[in-house]
């Protein structure tokens, strides 16, 4: 049970890690831009093509560092040649200028990669046994995953409460026009903004690509979780993103270790009244729990678990 | 001259429109994206390759084969819409394989197609989606199907697992649909009967083809206890469940239907679960007659994969047998051919395409994945492992009684 446990939380824990990466950049960028970016786990799954593309030629770790600055730069070059454009006749065109831009990449990876899953495979350097306990083993991949995802946090933390550049953005966060009005060039931090969210979600993909799956799906099988976290953690709120990507992460992982039913529960006269929704495990219902949360959150605190403002 | 170029055009249309007719068009519908791509493109290749032998022995009746592959994403409303795109393009024979919720939506569209259009009838021939139900219950005239169902496979895993006493807890974990639930009903009820003493530890359903990390599940076979996992995974589910179980170190015997599919053997090799997995099929090639052993040579050299579907191989040759033999390939000629068909199996002995529900019957194999004997020939996914007989059940006794009552046209 103890064994159970402790991986059921390390797993979930570096999960959760990995949601972040994603959820801060799309927090961010939504919370000062008010665009909802839809395309968002698409550059993440560029990231992992782009790593893996770069790994396969000159290796895992120049793939590393090179693949998140691409991705930032296609996704700076989005915003000043896209989004921008597309800002001032409002939201609504925004929103579906996203939701177009993740199709047309989900098109281009299967032109130039294919429909079938890549072969990205983990650097033989981080291949192998970090440690064992009570009899399992730990990959030190997924170690590594973890200590990036960490350093990642302390990093954009750093920035945003101790630079000045950070500052700035803090303030065109619930300000834009005051800065604008201080002579501080707000398109600019909004391309700088769009560009380093999109850079993490690209490091995301970079090294998820190998632990995961690389393949075309994969930004619509992570895209909706996304929203699923920065609704929970409150919209524009990091602190707020962090939490409910843990939360999410050892929710959904510790739904898969749980057997009980409603018929457990309350028991079997209850359970032979609900039928077939008596015998339903937690564990096969775990991929949706996130989603009713979503929900729940939704109807009962729209400004979600740390958020500060409703939309 | 414009005369001329007129005529030339008209005698090019004409060209053209007798060569149409000189294709016998096989739709092939099966996933070519998302989860369960790799399988698909490889089922796609086996079936291109079929086809390019045949018509490099003449063709059929004079006529070209032609395999043009529906991209149904695994997905049942997809694959309708492919199947009418298909007939819509001249496509009288239908060939899937890979998930029983979508076998069981097209064989339903295929026999109201069929009532709705006499004369134009179109066969189903399905090589992979072994759900029992489609030759019971809702087995149905215009579908065949060359792959064993579900019950026969796990009525011969279980035989074979029956004399194996390390085996004392089992975990059962299978997809959440219609096949995987019957996976796991059928492996508790002959465990049952034939292992009484044996304790299910773990019985999992987990969604299809959708999880990328089974590293949960894993942790939980591991705090289980279980001694032995028994699992009807394809696609990547199978080849990811053995990759997170590779991770964790997971030491236990596998009793599965699919891992010979794309990126299983890489996954085993990472476990280093030496012959200690386990797979039925219809064939070992390592031990196959030396026939299929030059075919396989032949397809790895082309297509740069093995051979996952010898049933492939038995459904093309059958196909052709058929068309041959009725000097036609209008599918309602084909179909009278094809019930009750005797055919020399491709992995040796006799098969044959049960009258009563369409279902094939062959020899079954259970082969172990490890190390190489001396003078093996295959080794897959380029790991240096390979698969090597375990076990074989003989046709006659994989036949189990069908409750189908099909509908014959007249």
């Amino acid at each position: 049970m103890l064994e159970l446990i402790t991986f059921s939380t390390l797993n979930g824990v570096l999960y959760g890690m990995l949601l972040f990466m994603m959820a801060s950049g799309l927090t961010l960028i939504f919370s000062m831009m008010g665009v909802l970016n839809f395309a968002h786990a698409s550059f993440y799954m560029l990231g992992a093509y782009f790593g893996f593309e770069i790994s396969r030629r000159i290796g895992f770790w120049p793939g590393f560092f090179i693949a998140p600055l691409v991705v930032g730069a296609i996704g700076a070059v989005v915003e000043r040649y896209g989004l921008r454009q597309v800002h001032r006749f409002g939201h609504v065109p925004e929103l579906l200028f996203t939701f177009g831009l993740a199709f047309v990449i989900e098109e281009l990876v299967q032109m130039f990669w294919g429909k079938l899953p890549a072969d990205y495979r983990v650097p033989p350097s981080l291949d192998f046994i970090a440690f064992r306990l009570f009899d399992t083993t730990y990959p030190a991949y997924r170690m590594f995953m973890f200590l990036t995802a960490v350093a990642m946090f302390v990093f954009l933390l750093a920035i945003l409460t101790r630079t000045r550049v950070g500052l700035i953005i803090q303030a065109s966060l619930t300000h834009p026009n005051m800065v604008a009005m201080l002579g501080h060039d707000v398109p600019k931090i909004f391309m700088l903004v769009f560009g380093v969210g999109a850079a993490l979600a690209g490091l995301a993909g970079v090294i998820a690509g190998p632990a995961l799956v690389t393949q075309p799906s994969m930004a619509a099988l992570l895209g909706p979780i996304l929203f699923v976290v920065i609704v929970v953690g409150g919209l524009g709120s990091l602190s707020g993103a962090f939490v409910a990507s843990i939360l999410i992460g050892l929710v959904q992982t510790f739904a898969v270790a749980i057997n009980a039913s409603l018929t457990d529960v309350f028991g079997p006269s209850v359970g032979a009244a609900l039928g077939d929704l008596g015998t339903v495990t937690v564990a096969q219902i775990a991929p949706i729990i996130p989603y009713v949360l979503l929900v729940l959150i939704l109807i009962f605190r729209p400004t979600g678990l740390f958020g500060t403002r409703e939309s | 001259m414009r005369a001329k170029l007129a005529a030339a055009a008209v005698a090019f249309a004409l060209m053209g429109s007798t060569a149409y007719a000189q294709t016998i068009k096989i739709g092939y519908i099966d996933p070519l994206s998302g989860g369960g791509a790799s399988v698909g493109e490889g089922g796609l290749k086996t079936f291109q390759y079929l086809a390019e032998q045949i018509n490099a022995a003449g063709g059929l009746n004079g006529k070209k084969v032609e395999i043009i592959g529906f991209d149904n994403k695994t997905n049942p409303q997809e694959t309708l819409v492919q199947a009418q795109k298909a007939i819509d393009q001249g496509v009288r024979f239908l060939t899937q394989g890979n998930g029983s919720s979508v076998a069981a939506a097209l064989s339903d569209f295929v026999q109201k197609y069929n009532d709705r259009n006499p004369g134009k009838e179109v066969l189903y021939f399905n090589y992979a989606a072994v759900d029992p139900v489609l030759t019971n219950d809702k087995c149905n005239y215009w579908h065949f199907r060359w792959d064993a169902n579900s019950d026969i496979k796990m009525s011969a895993l279980t035989t074979f697992m029956k004399p194996r006493s390390n085996i004392k807890k089992v975990y059962l974990i299978n997809q959440d649909y219609s096949f995987g639930q019957s996976v796991r009903t059928q492996a508790r009820a002959m465990l049952k009967e034939k292992r009484s003493d044996i304790e299910i530890v773990g019985d999992e359903l987990h969604p299809l083809l959708k999880i990328t990390d089974f590293a949960p599940y894993v942790a939980k076979i591991k705090a289980s206890g279980a001694d032995t996992v028994v699992t009807g995974n394809w696609g990547q589910d199978i080849a990811l469940l053995l990759k997170a179980a590779a991770d964790a170190g997971l030491q236990v015997d596998w009793f599965t239907y699919y891992a010979g599919g794309a990126g299983g053997p890489t996954a085993i090799k990472q476990t280093g679960l030496n012959h200690r997995v386990f797979a039925i099929q219809e064939g070992v090639n390592n031990s196959a007659p030396a026939e299929a052993q030059k075919f396989e040579t032949d397809f790895r050299a082309k297509s740069g994969i093995g051979l996952w579907y010898p049933r492939a191989v038995n459904e093309m040759r059958m196909f052709a047998k058929a068309v041959t033999e009725a000097k036609s390939d209008e599918p309602k000629a084909v179909a009278a051919k094809l019930e009750g068909m005797k055919f020399d199996v491709f992995d040796g002995g006799e098969g044959v395409m049960r009258k009563d529900d369409h279902q094939f019957f062959q020899d079954m194999y259970i082969a172990s994945f490890g190390a190489l004997d001396a003078g093996a020939k295959f080794d897959e996914e380029g790991t240096g492992w390979g698969w090597k007989e375990a076990g074989r059940v003989k046709a006659a006794d994989t036949v189990l009684p069908t409750t189908c009552k099909m509908e014959r046209p007249n």
